[in-house]
This record gives structure tokens, C-alpha cells and sequence, in this order.
């Protein structure tokens, strides 16, 4: 999250040769089918990918079928979607607080910490409830990249859709529904509560 | 001590290239109608703004330079800027607003409870900012930016989204503000009246240059600008409160080596103030009439005559021993009298029409 919240700010706020794009590149995985996200991860991340391969010889990491990769399948997904969130609420940020802020003598980390994302926090979390639905239904780059070990990379729309494919399997599918259900009710609750509250903090 | 700017920036289709030098500390007023450039000033001595050719100097201290390559970014430079709209930070109480720019000054002389007193915000601290009124809000901002310790303080337009009442709220806080902090202030109007009651020195802008500029009584009688044109033109003369006459209900001032006569004042003799003389309100004359309602008859001579052809009017400036008035009258009035620079001539005013502006 992090990590998003700084491409967006960056994307957002500051203008330089190659602005485009890192803007494409963000939205890539918004565009293109889950499915081929999830085989460009597996060569940019399999053990013998460029990346993989490096990390398997360093640190002994594994994310091909691990949880990690499901986790870093899903981060790649929402990604744009918590950018974009994030991007909409610093650009319609009042930029004269951020001047004011200059005046006044804070320094460009210092407005970032002080000023700019408590007023972005909004944005923030509605991004990030998002993303965190997004991840739960992730079903095209996850099963790519980490296949479908239940227990270990199995979402939810995966479990499912296992679920139906065994034969009396309705029931447990139907379960499994409603979980998924229950979660996205109560995301949305949470986002719609919180959201109310940080707006009122900052009195609008 | 002063206060010297001087840059020149192209816009699309518009030109600003200007020039002055102001006394430090005392207040400077940027005068002129909307899209003059005043704004554009601001910015560029705050450092939002970075002008194609600028240099900037305060107190023998140098902002910018494009010359040498001096350029302070708005963090380092230490200069507040009040904006038009507070621009308070929503997230954070009064308080914790006031203190932004304190804990990232330098120790200086400016102190909390000192601006928090001066401003009257003792009772709104644990406020947010969006519970405030216009006029509170505003003091807020002019709070916060003076406990960052400013070198320069901007103020681009402070009272022009508040009305009437509001700002009559908040002149008396600038006042007091100008007298209790010795600080070089810039303050952008098109407003008369704070001209008036605010300015030390006077800079007029109009169309991207500086028209005029220098001691606010002087520039704002000098016949010769097309500002002596205007219908609210009028001349400034400090004066000192020299002696009630209860009995006559009257308040002699004096002041530009005159003595003026207004309606009985309650502030205390020898109390300084400033009063404004309406250049529509100046009759001439060429000797003093017996029997009239009028108590100021003030010697003077001609100084400059200035025609305004599309009004049909003529500014006349009168000099007095240490300062002047402005009179409009018509071409036939000039003629008839036989009026020519250098001549003798009496200035006539009602009392009731000298505004008395209050301290200065």
C-alpha cells in the first residue's frame, strides 16, 4: 500500500519524461486479461525467470504456487485500482493548503506526512477496501501463477469454483458463497463508516 | 532598512515588468484593479512563483537573484503569505494550525500567547477551522503565518471575500498588528478605504508597471495619476489630535502645517490619527467668504492641475507646508478663478466631510 499511495503521488503531482509510461505500466494489469498477468508473473517470477531466479539464489524464495505468490498475484491486480483511488483524491486536494504549507516552512516529506495524505486519507481507504474486495475475488492471475493448492493459494471464487466441480459439491460451494458474501457486506460497511468519520475530521 | 522588488515576467499576451523600493518595516500596499499583476508579485516574493527575470531584497538580505542565481524555495525563504482564503489546514484544530509554522521556525521574537492575544484567538484554539466565521478564519491564517517568524509578511487581498462588517472586524487587529510587530508587510488591495486606514507606503500597478510609488500621503494627491481621477480620490494627512472644544462640540488636528476642525473626537489630545479629505469635497477659492457654515479654511498653493478630459473634471493639487491637498473641480471653476501652479488659493472644507480613519 505504500507503494501505491507513492506512485500516486508521484503520478499525481510530479511531471517528468517517462510520466506516461509508468501510467501505462500501472494500468496494465487493469487492462489486460487476468490470465495473461498471471503467465507474465510466472516468467518474470518463476525460478528460472529473470527475477525468480534471483530471488530463489539469494534468499531462497519461492512464490510459483505459494501463498507469497497468490499474495503477490492479488498486490499486482489491485494495484491499479488502489492507484487510481489514491491519484483522484490528491489531484482534487486543495493545492493551496500545499502552498500554505510551503510558506510556512515544511519541507517536501514533511507537507507529504503532515499535510497531504491526512487529507488524502479518505481516498486512501476507499482505495484500499477496493483493492482488498478485488483481492478476495481474484480468481484469472492467481490460478496462473500460484495454481490452486487448497489450503496454501486457494482463494475464495477458486474454492468455489473447485467446490462445483466435484460432484455434491453445491453445498460446500453455497457456504463458501456466503462467506464471500458476508466479507463484502461488511467491507463496504466499514469503508462507508470510516469514510463518514475521517470526512467529518476534516469538516467537510 | 527596505523592502526592494524588481522583476519582469511574460504572460500570454501580457507583460509584467516592475520596479520599487518601499522603507522596511511599515506597511506597503499593492494597489490596482484585478489583473494588474499584484498577485503575481506576491507569489514571486513568496517564491510560488519564479518570474523570468526577478531579484528580491529585504533588509539587505537577497531572496532571488536570476542575475546571480539566487533562488530561496518558499520553505527556506521565511516569508508568510496570508491568502484570500485562509487556506487553514482542515485536519487540524486552531491551535495545532498556529503552531504549524512555529515548530519549524527558528527561535524568534514572535511569541504564541502574544499573537493569541493580539488577535483575540484565545477562545477559539480548540476549534476546528471549518466551525470558524470568515473573519475568524482569516485571523487564524494572519496568526499563523506571523508565529513562523516571517521576514516578510504578504497579505494577497486578506479582506476581500468578507463583507462589510467582517472586515471592519479585523482592520482594528491589523492596526494594533502594525504597530506591536515592526515587520515589513505587502499588502495587495483594490480596495480605497484599507489603502487609507492601512498603508504607509502606496504602490500603484496598472497594466503590468508600477504607475507610481512612495509615502502613501504623497502619491495618493498627486494630481498628475489618473488614481486623482478617480471618484473616491482624496488626500491622507496624519495629524495630531491638538485640542478638544467641548464647548463648540469641535476637535482641532494638525497636521501637513494645517490645522483642521472636525466633529468633537473622544480619543486623547496629542494621540496621533489620520484623516482623509475627499477631493470632491474641496471647494476653492480665492479669497475667505464671511458668514458661512464652513470651519476650514486652509491656505495653500497650487501645485499641479491635471484635466480629465472624459470626465469633464480637473484634479488640482495644493501644497501645504509639509504636505498637500487634492481638490476636483470643473474647467470653469480653474478658469474663473485664475488658477495656475504657483498661485495662492484657499481650500474649503465642511468638517463633517473629513473622515478621521483612526490611529496610524
Amino acid at each position: 500500500m505504500p507503494l501505491a499511495v507513492l506512485t500516486a503521488w508521484i503520478l499525481a503531482r510530479c511531471s517528468f519524461p517517462g510520466h506516461a509510461a509508468l501510467n501505462a505500466v500501472v494500468h496494465l494489469p487493469l487492462v489486460l486479461p487476468p490470465v495473461v498477468t498471471g503467465w507474465l508473473l510466472l516468467i518474470l517470477f518463476g525460478i528460472r525467470g529473470p527475477i525468480g531466479s534471483l530471488l530463489h539464489a539469494w534468499f531462497d524464495i519461492r512464490l510459483v504456487f505459494t501463498a507469497a505468490g497468490a499474495s503477490l498475484a492479488c498486490g499486482v491486480m489491485t494495484f491499479p485500482i488502489m492507484v487510481r483511488a489514491i491519484r483522484l483524491s490528491l489531484e482534487s486536494a486543495d493545492s493551496g493548503l500545499d502552498r500554505a504549507a510551503r510558506t510556512l516552512g515544511a519541507g517536501r516529506w514533511d507537507r507529504m506526512i503532515n499535510v497531504t495524505l491526512p487529507l488524502a486519507a479518505p481516498g486512501i481507504l476507499a482505495g484500499a477496501i477496493v483493492a482488498y474486495a478485488t483481492c478476495l475475488g481474484e480468481f484469472g492471475a492467481v490460478v496462473t501463477f500460484a495454481a490452486n493448492i487448497p489450503g496454501e493459494t486457494q482463494t475464495l471464487p477458486l474454492a468455489i469454483y473447485a467446490a462445483l466441480q466435484v460432484p455434491g459439491g453445491e453445498e460446500k460451494a453455497a457456504t463458501l458463497s456466503l462467506i464471500s458474501l458476508t466479507l463484502a457486506v461488511l467491507g463496504l460497511l466499514a469503508s462507508e463508516y470510516l469514510g463518514r468519520r475521517l470526512n467529518a475530521a476534516l469538516g467537510r | 532598512m527596505t523592502l526592494s522588488i524588481r522583476l519582469r515576467h511574460d504572460f500570454p499576451g501580457v507583460r509584467l515588468d516592475v520596479a520599487f523600493e518601499v522603507p522596511a518595516p511599515g506597511v506597503t500596499v499593492l494597489f490596482g484593479p484585478s489583473g494588474a499583476g499584484k498577485s503575481t508579485i506576491v507569489l514571486a516574493a513568496a517564491g510560488l512563483l519564479r518570474p523570468a527575470v526577478c531579484r528580491i531584497e529585504v533588509d539587505g538580505q537577497v531572496m532571488a537573484d536570476t542575475e546571480t542565481g539566487v533562488w530561496l524555495p518558499p520553505e527556506q525563504r521565511r516569508v508568510g503569505l496570508v491568502f484570500q482564503d485562509a487556506k487553514l489546514f482542515p485536519h487540524m484544530s486552531v491551535e495545532t494550525n498556529l503552531r504549524f509554522g512555529l515548530r519549524r521556525a527558528p527561535p524568534g521574537p514572535i511569541r504564541f500567547d502574544a499573537i493569541v492575544e493580539l488577535l483575540g484567538l484565545g477562545s477559539l484554539l480548540r476549534r476546528r477551522p471549518h466551525t470558524l466565521s470568515g473573519g475568524e478564519r482569516q485571523r487564524v491564517a494572519i496568526g499563523r503565518a506571523l508565529l513562523a517568524q516571517p521576514r516578510l509578511l504578504l497579505m494577497d487581498e486578506p479582506l476581500a471575500s468578507l463583507d462589510v462588517a467582517r472586515k471592519a472586524e479585523i482592520v482594528p487587529f491589523l492596526l494594533r498588528l502594525k504597530t506591536a510587530l515592526r515587520l515589513p508587510v505587502l499588502y495587495v488591495t483594490h480596495d480605497l478605504d484599507e489603502v487609507g486606514r492601512l498603508a504607509d507606503s502606496l504602490v500603484l500597478i496598472e497594466g503590468g508597471t508600477v504607475a507610481a510609488y512612495g509615502p502613501v500621503a504623497e502619491v495618493a494627491s498627486r494630481a498628475s495619476l489618473p488614481f486623482a481621477q478617480r471618484d473616491d480620490a482624496g488626500a491622507l494627512v496624519e495629524c495630531r489630535v491638538a485640542a478638544h472644544d467641548v464647548a463648540r462640540q469641535l476637535t482641532r488636528l494638525e497636521g501637513a502645517g494645517a490645522t483642521f476642525w472636525v466633529p468633537l473626537l473622544d480619543t486623547a489630545e496629542g494621540s496621533a490619527c489620520r484623516i482623509r479629505v475627499p477631493a470632491r469635497e474641496v471647494i476653492l477659492a480665492g479669497k475667505a467668504p464671511d458668514s458661512i457654515s464652513l470651519h476650514n479654511v486652509i491656505p495653500g498653493i497650487v501645485r499641479r492641475i491635471a484635466a480629465d478630459p472624459v470626465r469633464r473634471t480637473v484634479a488640482v493639487e495644493i501644497g501645504l507646508p509639509s504636505g498637500a491637498l487634492l481638490a476636483r473641480v470643473t474647467p470653469d471653476a480653474v478658469a474663473r478663478l485664475g488658477l495656475a501652479p504657483g498661485e495662492n488659493v484657499l481650500a474649503l472644507i465642511k468638517s463633517t466631510s473629513i473622515e478621521v480613519l483612526g490611529g496610524a
